[in-house]
């Protein structure tokens, strides 16, 4: 039956890039999700009024952040690809699309994050800080607890973002289910792959939506 | 335990210096409830979050249990901050981690291990009457159980001092009394310091022994709960105490049968501590030959004492009026006369 309606699909490839995608998926999202933390907390408590109040480089880290989410995706990879041969050594493959990947959404994850952090209940902080906690102790104890849900959804949003960009990724052989869709399919004109290209995408989507939907409200005590 | 002096706060806004306090001198003796009342914007908070440095003077000094706080490096500040608690009027609890683990929370901090933050924990629950809820979070609380959990958490490190942000000034009249009873509690078992600010004088009759009245940065009134009751001297002092020694209703009786009967005395008695339990009245009634008519009447408990008002309409031959009075308050009661009565005209 699968055969009937979709003619040209060779099921080892599928697999092969169903595989590449998740790949480049998870890993962009854990480094994604730890990069955009770091860059997000640096951005909360250098802000005005907060632990760490330094106007330098708050208004640095902003304007990085700031560059890096205003550039394509598409041009991203471009520009990076001296700094991606430096580190991977080359251009085609999965983990070639890394470096991109990561450095194109941590900067949008990390304001997600700046965003979680300010919901933060002054109160809670304070409180903290009454009690003798040093700053570590509110950043591991208070900060990163309290908007856990936050972070969580945060990274639900960006991770399917990241599905889109490894798709755009695959475009420029960086494997996965977008090669499989432009290759395979496009140029090659076999409809029915770049359709079930499209369909097992959308199930990748739907899962992550899923899981993240249900971490958050596992987390949210609120 | 706790002295300020010459404390003055200023905060810079983009329209200028605001002058949240403006010279402060305060003295609060080991094992005291302290109460510091005001209206908003009076400096309360601001005077409250001095004392644990959350707020930096501008000028002053500020001393508690022999440190002197602005003169603490950070580290220091941080383990004298572990011997003072400190609770919300919200509450500010982690909504993260459940009654347990909220009260948890300072002790982690201190770095106390695990068996022994279990067995504090354990004693805390008990202490503040939260048995059985130990694993609820903090949104599955009403606002009294979430107050009690701030209690427990501010008591975890066995402070010396425990400061009260307007404690229950989010909370039902209901609670607020058992909140109230568990602060005196606690004040009693652990032989806690305990200074507290509010805007609501019944806080201070109930719980306190001292009290400051706080107006536009400085403390305009300050002594004894009880004789500050008795006799307040400032405006501000008197409009507190009526507060809670009449209520409007009554304030209309009054009016009410001052126009009814225009040449009565009417007159208001003051009992505090020792005098609310003589029986004046009856001595008064037996002594001069007056007429007494009750108006109104007010009894409430206090910590150091009962305190009570009367209301009362003397009728009589003028000298005997006035020499009830001074019969009165030779008994040490403090008596204002509302009405004064009025010649009969010929
Ligand atoms: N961070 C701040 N920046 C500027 N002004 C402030 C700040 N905090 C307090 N103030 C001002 O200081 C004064 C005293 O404020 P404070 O919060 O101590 O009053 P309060 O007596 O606690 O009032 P309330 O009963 O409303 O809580 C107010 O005029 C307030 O506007
Ligand atoms: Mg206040």
């Amino acid at each position: 039956m699968l055969q009937n309606l979709f003619p040209n699909a060779d099921w080892a490839e599928i697999w092969k890039a169903i595989i590449d995608t998740l790949y480049m998926t998870a890993i962009s999202v854990v480094a994604t999700f730890i990069l955009g933390i770091i860059l997000g907390l640096l951005l909360f408590v250098t802000a005005k009024g907060n632990m760490f109040e330094n106007v330098v480089i708050y208004k640095c880290v902003s304007a990085i952040v700031n560059i890096f989410r205003s550039i394509p995706f598409i041009i991203l990879i471009i520009l990076l690809i001296p700094f991606t041969m430096i580190i991977v050594g080359t251009m085609l493959g999965s983990t070639a699309a890394l470096p991109a990947l990561i450095i194109g959404s941590a900067p949008f994850y990390a304001r997600l994050v700046e965003i979680a952090l300010r919901e933060i209940d002054k109160g809670v902080i304070e409180a903290a800080q009454a009690m003798g906690a040093n700053k570590w102790q509110i950043i591991w104890k208070v900060l990163l607890p309290e908007s856990m849900p936050a972070l969580v959804s945060g990274i639900t949003v960006t991770s399917i973002a990241l599905v889109g960009f490894t798709a755009m990724a695959g475009a420029i052989g960086a494997g996965g289910l977008g090669t499989l869709a432009y290759m395979d399919g496009y140029q090659r004109g076999n409809r029915d792959v770049t359709l079930l290209s499209t369909i097992f995408i959308l199930i990748i989507v739907f899962i992550l939506q899923i899981i993240g939907d249900y971490m958050t409200k596992r987390l949210d005590k609120r | 335990m706790i002295k300020l002096k010459g404390i003055k706060k200023f905060y810079k806004t983009k329209t200028g210096l605001v002058n949240a306090l403006n010279g402060i001198d305060l003295e609060v003796n080991k094992g005291d409830i302290f109460g510091v009342i005001g209206y908003s914007g009076a400096g309360k908070s601001t005077l409250i979050r001095l004392i644990n440095m959350l707020e930096k003077p501008s000028e002053g000094r500020i001393n508690v249990d022999g440190s002197e706080m602005s003169t603490l490096s950070k580290k220091a500040l941080r383990d004298a901050r572990k011997q003072i608690g400190m609770i919300f009027q919200h509450f500010n609890l982690l909504w993260s981690r459940n009654v347990k683990d909220n009260i948890a929370f300072p002790l982690e901090i201190a770095g106390v291990p695990k068996r022994e933050r279990e067995r504090k924990v354990k004693e805390l629950i008990h202490l503040v009457g939260l048995e059985g809820r130990e694993s609820a979070y903090p949104s599955q609380l009403s606002g009294g159980q979430k107050q009690r959990v701030g209690i427990a958490r501010a008591l975890a490190n066995d402070p010396k001092v425990l400061l009260c942000d307007e404690a229950t000034s989010a909370l039902d009249p209901k609670t607020t009394e058992a909140i109230l009873d568990l602060l005196v509690d606690i004040n009693q078992k652990l032989g806690l310091t305990i200074i507290l600010i509010t805007h609501e004088m019944h806080v201070i009759k109930k719980i306190c022994h001292q009290v400051a009245v706080i107006d536009n940065g400085i403390i305009v009134e300050e002594g004894e709960v009880l004789d500050v009751f008795r006799s307040p001297q400032m405006a501000i002092t008197k409009d507190f105490v009526k507060q809670v020694t009449s209520d409007s209703e009554s304030e209309e009786a009054v009016k009410l049968i001052k126009q009814t009967y225009p040449s009565a005395t009417i007159a208001r008695l003051t009992f505090a501590g020792e005098a609310a339990n003589r029986p004046v009245i009856s001595e008064l009634l037996k002594q001069e030959a007056i007429d007494v008519n009750l108006l109104e009447g007010n009894l409430s408990q206090t910590q150091r004492g009962a305190l009570g008002t009367l209301t009362l309409l003397l009728d009589g031959e003028a000298p005997k009026v006035k020499d009830a009075i001074t019969f009165v308050e030779n008994q040490g009661v403090v008596v204002e006369v509302i009405q004064h009565a009025s010649e009969p005209v010929s």
